[in-house]
């Protein structure tokens, strides 16, 4: 404390026409402590090993996909791309699915309590910001970081293509690829605004991590599990139904699947990277009399998914919702 | 007071049958410094939050800056900067950064904000460790960050929460010459909560005591003193050579003439009075006229530290019932106790 002379009030006058907007400010530290972050470093290694491992499969599988002639979809070489694969690796999209909620989760899964048992949430909060400000960047800013990993992946991957075939890009393939990337995102973004809700409830970082996991855990691998063995004892014995009948317990059973997230995102995903894809239940005979195999145009893709987008939407925004309404009324103590 | 700057009226916050600050009022004026004194859990921080909106109160007003708190924050908060007991910084951020991104929280332009940091540091004397991380940084040093990035707002008021934790004396000292310093250049207005008296003793204007969610007194530490004294009366000891049981007889015999005097014991050859006006002259000369051998005399002033443990001894009861533990404790041991009875 050696200048203890200094005098600063009114040495810089308040500027008052080049402020900063706080939300601006929030996300830009957030993104950079992200960014600098080792846990992303690793998470962006895991997502370029799987990249690099999926579409090296399907570039050496391509020539074999594209000559099949029996599949409607062969036309589309770049969603072959991302898409096919020898069975030893799963495709991207695939590896996305358990990808992304690990992505929402290790950037999530410590956005408020990490703030909170550093000390450094009460000094933002004293600040002249809204609270809402801090979550909405703890939102935005993991989204911005992700969906630029993820474009930048898709782009380099179809750049790759381009110039490894020559192959001309069709309009409807650009938008089927950045529909998924905008819903992958979306995806992420539901166990982003999931983790920071438990990240507001839980102080500790490590048991909101796991209990992020373990919901997870439970989606992935307990859930369809459960609702097979829910399907079991209350359904009856499928031998002794009608086709009908049969058909109709079918789709009880997969829109009870459709309550995991994953599913939901799995349904998308396969509609909008595999355009001979007309429906995701069960079809009958009847409907398929008379059907085309040919692949759909990208507004019908897109209806299909649509209450799939929308589920997914609604799931994350009442994730962030009820985080909102925690954080709001919370006193914020150190 | 119309120049008071900070304004509690009714304050009342409980958690479930804890009452953790109770009919807090309280006015501070421009430019004063003010020590709230308490012992741990008097609802000090939960007082402070409540002035910074952080926590809604469940009766009264607090106005900061000829604000309400509760309903309008972010008015207050672009007035008062607050350092919170437990400060930290982002750990992988330097000092400077630190110190930026609050700057430009409070909607300074990036250049400014810089230039300010940079400055701050120098006057919190952080200048040649502002491009460390802050997790290198020690205890007092992250103390005085945080005094920096209280001060980069250009605050009218800033309350400062046990701010003197966990510093080593010196630094204590150098610290709240500081702040000291600080507000009589800037016309800052300081709100200073500790439970380390001679600390604020040495800094502030005025203190409140606060005790089990009550502000018992408020004043400053002179009136304190005299008020107390009035209440306690005086207390004078007197040393003696040796103590003859003829000359003391004699002078007690005198003593009790005097107005005002109450006891008199002897330990050995120390003589302590207790009287209600002053009467050390009184009674040193009495025993000067006996011939008794004075060898030292010496008139009980009160510090801060008794005026403290006088009012957080009478409150002692009422804190006890107020724990929160106690009462799962009492009910289970009445309960037992009804059920022989």
């Amino acid at each position: 404390m050696k200048n203890l002379t200094v005098s600063f009030k009114g040495l810089f006058s308040r500027n008052t026409e080049t402020g900063s907007d706080p939300l601006t400010v929030l996300i830009n530290k957030e993104v950079a402590a992200h960014i600098r972050s080792w846990r992303f470093i690793v998470l962006i290694l895991l997502v370029l090993l799987t990249f690099v491992a999926s579409t090296y499969v399907s570039s050496a599988n391509l020539r074999n996909v594209i000559n099949n002639a029996q599949d409607p979809d062969q036309a589309f070489l770049y969603l072959k791309l991302l898409t096919n694969t020898d069975n030893s690796v799963p495709a991207f999209h695939v590896f996305l699915n358990f990808l992304a909620p690990l992505l929402g989760i290790a950037l999530g899964f410590d956005a408020i309590n990490s703030e909170r048992n550093g000390g450094t949430l009460t000094r933002l909060m004293a600040q002249p910001i809204y609270r809402d400000n801090l979550l909405i960047a703890k939102f935005l800013g993991p989204l911005i970081i992700v969906g630029t990993l993820l474009s930048a992946l898709i782009l380099f991957l179809i750049g790759g293509g381009l110039i490894a075939t020559g192959v001309r890009m069709e309009p409807q393939e650009f938008l089927r690829i950045f529909g998924f990337v905008i819903l992958s995102v979306i995806y992420i973004g539901f166990w982003l605004s999931l983790s920071i809700l438990l990240s507001i409830r839980f102080k500790q970082a490590a048991t909101s991590a796991l209990t992020a996991i373990g919901i997870w855990l439970f989606f992935t691998v307990f859930f369809p599990i459960v609702i097979n063995l829910l399907v079991h004892a209350v359904l009856p014995n499928p031998n002794y139904l009608s086709e009908a009948q049969l058909i109709k317990y079918n789709e009880v059973i997969l829109n009870l699947l459709r309550l995991s997230p994953g599913q939901l995102y799995t349904d998308a995903t396969t509609t909008l990277l595999t355009p001979s894809v007309r429906s995701l239940g069960p079809v009958s005979m009847e409907q398929m009399i008379g059907a085309i195999p040919s692949p759909l145009g990208v507004r019908d893709s897109l209806l299909i998914v649509w209450p799939q987008l929308s589920a997914l939407i609604a799931a994350t925004v009442v994730c962030f919702a009820i985080s909102y309404y925690i954080f709001m009324r919370k006193e914020i103590r150190s | 007071m119309n120049d008071s700057i900070i304004q509690l009226s009714g304050l009342t916050k409980r958690y479930g049958a804890l009452t953790a600050v109770d009919n807090l009022n309280l006015s501070i004026a421009k430019g004063e410094i003010f020590g709230l004194l308490g012992p741990n859990g008097a609802g000090k921080t939960t007082s402070i939050l409540m002035m910074l909106g952080l926590t809604e109160p469940n009766h009264g007003t607090a106005y900061v800056c000829g604000h309400n708190a509760t309903r309008n924050p972010l008015a207050v908060k672009k007035k008062v900067g607050y350092l919170p007991d437990s400060v930290g910084f982002y750990d992988n951020m330097t000092a400077l950064e630190n110190l930026s991104f609050i700057a430009r929280l409070n909607g300074l332009s990036e250049t400014d904000a810089q230039t300010r940091s940079v400055d701050m540091l120098q006057t919190v004397g952080l200048a040649h460790v502002a491009h460390k991380k802050t997790a290198t940084y020690s205890r007092g040093m992250k103390q005085r960050l945080g005094l920096a990035d209280v001060l980069i707002k250009q605050p009218d008021v800033i309350i400062l929460d046990e701010p003197t934790l966990g510093i080593d004396p010196s630094g204590v000292n150098e610290f709240l010459l500081l702040i000291k310093q600080l507000s009589r250049e800037q016309g800052l207005t300081v709100l200073l909560s500790s439970h380390h008296l001679q600390q604020v003793q040495r800094v502030c204007d005025r203190v409140g005591i606060f005790v089990g969610g009550k502000l018992l007194v408020e004043g400053n530490i002179q009136t304190l003193a005299k008020d107390l004294l009035n209440k306690e009366g005086y207390t004078t000891t007197v040393m003696l050579q040796s103590a003859d049981d003829l000359v003391l007889q004699a002078v007690t015999a005198d003593l009790e003439q005097l107005p005002g005097f109450q006891t008199m014991s002897v330990k050995g050859s120390v003589l302590e009075i207790q009287t209600t006006a002053d009467l050390t002259p009184d009674i040193v000369r009495t025993l000067v006229t006996h011939r008794a051998d004075i060898i030292g005399v010496q008139r009980k002033e009160y510090s801060l530290d008794d005026i403290y443990e006088k009012y957080f001894q009478e409150n002692k009861n009422t804190l006890h019932t107020n724990e929160k533990f106690n009462g799962f404790f009492q009910r289970s041991f009445f309960k037992k106790h009804r059920d022989r009875i």
